[in-house]
């Protein structure tokens, strides 16, 4: 059990070093470090003294290792576009981000979950069907449409909810906060659905499929035959055996969220690291970029770790044998 | 005295795109209490379906369609739902093929004793463990206080096997179906489950119908034994009977492919042809494309049945009855 | 209760199976399609629309791209309804700059599904060849191979694509970005989604690898390459197939998302995606229809192919999960 854990850390490292290694080649060789630092009159002094100083004269497992060193400290360089620290910018930029994919993990967790159960149990059942044909719909829909979509009807259409931007927040210091004013929370709403329908569908399909399996399996016969009642079977025994493999796929799904935020902040202007990234992408801002894609690794590989040791604690066959 | 299972022309039919198949066609049978039924026949025959049915657990569509089922005297509806679960476990227990599968794999098998337990039986969480304990001793399950949180996949398939036998057990039923209990397991360990199935019941005075294709369990353990072709009783009568003088052409078949019983004669002797399916059973008696000794009435209606036909076969001319002559 | 059967058959005759193909075109297949209303739908509709974008210069009542036939007094026409100034009636109305958003959907579409089947067949070539390459070579080679797959898979594949957008962008001169764009979109868009093709070909080349007939051509003399090509590949065609048509469904919303984003298709060469990024802008000012067709296209292509391709796999029914 420990040795594997060790083992799951082990990996996570490598896989952080391996895209280390992409970030650094991006940064490295992707647009001209010293082009786009220094402007157009510059001397061949100035670009060898620069070239000194940010080390592109050493040797490059030196650099590459100097990157991320500096990157463990949290120093991704000097954004191209905002000539500001990108750490900085991440950092005011984070809570946005992180508050929307919270909310919409949360929406989609608990209503895949529920509605997954329901449309097992009632398999033949007009609603399940219902819900089971417009999820078809919902996986072919583009996020971005949906967004459009809720715009239209709940912004343009009843004017009921806005359709862009955070609303008011506090700041609480080291974090901005929209969850605490009435209109931080209303606009909440649309980009919270928009981004978690599409993560909700498919856990919805997912445990559907899965607990109907799991209605078939013999234990399921087994405690029928024992006598048990429908709902102690269904909720004691097939939804416990039907999370097992559930939690795998929505831990990869929740580090999904915070990547989609992308589009979804796009959709309604939300100023979180999305909408950092897709203007880092359209001016080629290759620091943000590099930094961006570190910090979403390390939150991919941060929630594989956490549903890796979870899954350990809800199944006893992996306590024992790893 | 009542027989404790007492089953009457039970009918299975399984409703098609291509019409209705009847899977288990007129069974009939008693089962004493503490008596050993055993049920054999190939795979297709309906000893499964017709276990599932008394039991209440046929998967749908396929439905009790004719006949009646009474437990201790009382008639039980199978296609009730509602009742029917409140029989499973307290008034018929059911032993699976595969104890690897049987077992909830995410609780311990102390939880699950103690819910079948809780849900049969007016007793506090304290009282069903120590039912539960009690109830792995019997089964032969060492140290069985110490073992009651563990989970199943600690177990081998053998003690997996005791753990499902003390859960069907545990409510203490009148009437134990056992389908294929040690089938899955290895040989070593099915005569100590057929052995403890058997010294169990007879303790409690349990009926079981012991559902199995093994010949050589049913002559170990079982105290009558029931014939089933393409979902018809072909024979039943006391096992030392039906083993040494089989009156079915059928069960004389069965006889010569089991290794034991025909030991020493070279190659096994093979019924020829296959056991036809259900939607596609022949006029008559359902045997007599595959019957050496075949006359025209065996191809007409209406097919021999048990008591009519003969005491104990459903054969218009049972082996060894010397009627093969006259007709 | 049976005797063990006789072996008539002397068992050291390799016997190839039928090819893949062919049990799959003579079996159930076409059964399936003839008594699946959806597939039929599903097919039928895909079809309308992908013949309708091929033959777009045909279909369509007018080139938008050709300034000669553009007129501005035409902007902002409503759907079915002749324009104030010039008396002009569109089918889906005019955009901004007059162009008839029928015909601007129809080329769009050309550019989005010509990404989308690039996308695909890029991804499918690159995911068969180091699939088989993983499956036949085993050891070192494989396990680079599917460490590799395994990181990508880690990441979504539309962020993957914005990178290899982002990267790709920053290589190539400022004067060659849209020029290159629909080509750097297809690299993208194929590079982020090789993985499911070189996981299921590798599995397969693993289990075929060790069956008779494969031991038999190559005690036969054959070498790998041609073992490969003339034995395996035929046998993973059905997965693949599923494969690529659901992949052709993910292909086409990246696009239609990567371009709605601002880092797709560029404005000179809209795609279906770019259409529905114009079409934002005029939403609040009530001309809905610059922005409904092309979506409610969008939405039918990406939907019938995604049913198609949902048939798919339950007709033919490997086990791709």
């Amino acid at each position: 059990m420990f040795a594997y854990i060790l083992r799951r850390i082990l990996q996570s490292v490598l896989v952080l070093l391996a895209v280390g290694l992409v970030a650094f080649a991006m940064f490295r060789f992707v647009g001209d470090p010293i082009d786009s630092m220094l402007g157009q009159e510059r001397t061949v002094e100035d670009i060898e003294r620069l070239r000194e100083r940010l080390g592109l004269n050493d040797p490059f497992p030196v650099q590459y290792f100097d990157f991320m060193a500096r990157a463990v400290q949290g120093d991704f360089g000097i954004s191209y576009r905002q000539a500001r620290p990108v750490a900085d910018i991440i950092a005011e930029r984070l809570p946005a981000t992180l508050e929307l994919a919270l909310i919409s993990g949360v929406f989609a967790i608990a209503l895949g979950i529920g509605l997954g159960i329901y449309t097992a149990i009632n398999r033949r059942g007009v609603l399940a069907n219902a819900i089971m044909s417009a999820s078809l719909i919902g996986v072919s829909l583009p996020t971005f449409l949906i967004g459009i979509l809720l715009i239209y009807v709940f912004g343009v259409q009843l004017r009921w909810l806005p359709t862009f931007g955070r609303g008011e927040v506090v700041d609480l210091g080291w974090w901005t906060t929209g969850l605490l004013t009435v209109s931080g929370l209303k606009s909440l709403i649309l980009p919270a659905i928009t981004l978690g329908l599409y993560q909700m569908t498919l856990i919805m399909r997912l445990v559907r499929s899965e607990m109907l399996e799991q209605l078939r399996a013999d234990y399921v016969r087994f405690a029928r035959a024992r006598g048990l009642s429908e709902r102690a079977i269904r909720l004691r025994h097939a939804l416990k055996n039907t999370l097992v493999p559930v939690i795998t796929v929505t831990g990869l799904q929740l580090g999904s969220i915070i990547a989609f935020a992308i589009i979804t902040e796009t959709v309604f202007q939300w100023p979180g690291v999305g909408l950092l990234f897709i203007n880092a992408v359209q001016f080629v801002d290759i620091p943000v970029m590099a930094a961006y894609l570190m910090f979403i690794s390390v939150m991919f590989v941060g929630i594989n770790l956490v549903v890796d040791l979870l899954y350990v604690r809800v199944d006893p066959r992996l306590r024992a044998e790893r | 005295m009542t027989p404790t299972l007492s089953i009457r022309d039970l009918t299975v039919d399984i409703p098609t795109r291509r019409g209705t198949l009847r899977v288990v066609d007129g069974v009939s049978w008693d089962i004493a209490a503490g008596e050993i039924l055993g049920v054999v026949g190939e795979s297709g025959a309906g000893k499964s379906m017709t276990g599932a049915a008394v039991m209440g657990l046929l998967d749908r569509p396929a439905h009790v369609s004719g006949g009646t089922v009474a437990l201790k005297g009382e008639a039980l509806d199978p296609n009730d739902e509602d009742a029917m679960r409140g029989v499973r476990g307290r008034g018929i227990g059911m032993v699976f093929q595969d104890p690897l599968t049987s077992l909830d794999p995410l609780m311990t098998i102390g939880d699950q004793l103690t819910e079948t337990i809780r849900r049969h039986l007016p007793v506090g969480q304290g009282e069903a463990r120590e039912r539960a304990v009690r109830a792995l001793e019997e089964v032969g399950i060492p140290a069985a206080a110490d073992r009651l949180d563990a989970w199943p996949h600690e177990f081998s398939g053998g003690m997996r096997q005791r753990v499902v036998i003390a859960l069907a057990l545990c409510a203490e039923p009148d009437l134990v179906i056992a389908d294929e209990p040690t089938t899955a397991l290895d040989v070593s360990v099915q005569a100590q489950i057929t052995a403890l199935l058997k010294r169990l019941c007879r303790e409690r005075g349990t009926a079981v119908m012991l559902i199995t294709h093994d010949m050589g369990v049913i002559a170990e353990t079982a105290d009558r034994v029931a014939v089933l072709y393409a979902g018809r009783l072909a024979e039943i009568g006391p096992v030392r009977d039906v083993l040494t003088d089989p009156k079915h052409p059928y069960t004389q078949g069965l006889m010569g492919a089991t290794p034991a019983a025909s030991a020493g004669k070279g190659r096994l002797w093979q019924i020829p042809g296959a056991m036809p399916r259900a939607g596609s059973l022949p006029d008559g008696c359902a045997f007599h494309p595959r019957c050496g000794k075949a006359q025209d009435v065996c191809r007409r209606d209406p097919r021999p049945e048990v008591g009519r036909a003969h005491p104990r076969a459903a054969c218009w001319f049972p082996v060894g009855e010397g009627a093969e002559a006259t007709a | 209760m049976t005797d063990a059967p006789m072996l008539d058959v002397p068992p050291d005759a390799p016997v190839k199976p039928p090819s893949r193909w062919r049990r799959m075109v003579e079996s159930d297949l076409w059964y399936a399609f003839r008594t699946s209303p959806v597939a039929i739908v599903a097919f039928a509709v895909s079809t309308l629309l992908i013949l309708s974008a091929v033959f777009a210069p045909w279909v369509a009542p007018s080139n938008p791209f050709d300034p000669a036939s553009l007129d501005l007094m035409n902007g902002f026409t409503p759907p079915m309804t002749p324009n104030d100034f010039t008396g002009a009636t569109f089918p889906m109305g005019t955009d901004d700059q007059g162009r008839g958003v029928f015909s601007t959907i129809l080329y769009g579409m050309r550019i989005s599904l010509f990404v989308g089947f690039m996308a695909v067949a890029f991804a499918m070539v690159l995911g068969i060849t180091l699939g088989l390459i993983a499956g036949w070579a085993g050891g070192v080679v494989d396990a680079v191979i599917m460490r590799v797959a395994d990181i990508q898979l880690t990441f979504p594949s539309i962020l993957v694509a914005m990178l290899i957008f982002g990267i790709a962008k920053g290589v190539i001169p400022v004067q060659n970005r849209d020029d290159m764009a629909i080509w750097v979109l297809i690299i993208a868009i194929g590079l982020s989604d090789w993985v499911q093709f070189a996981r299921v070909v590798r599995g397969a080349t693993m289990v075929e690898s060790r069956k008779d007939y494969v031991s038999a051509a190559r005690l036969a003399g054959r070498r790998g390459p041609s073992i490969l090509f003339r034995h395996i590949l035929p046998n993973v065609l059905s997965p693949v197939l599923v494969i690529a048509t659901i992949s052709l469904a993910l292909a086409i919303i990246a696009e239609a998302t990567l371009s709605f984003l601002g880092v797709g298709a560029p404005p000179t060469q809209p795609s279906l995606g770019t259409l529905i990024r114009i079409g934002q802008d005029y939403l609040f000012s009530g001309e809905w229809w610059i922005l409904f067709f092309p979506a409610a296209t969008l939405l039918m292509l990406a939907l019938s192919v995604n049913l198609l391709g949902d048939w798919l796999r339950d007709a033919l029914n490997p086990r791709l999960r």
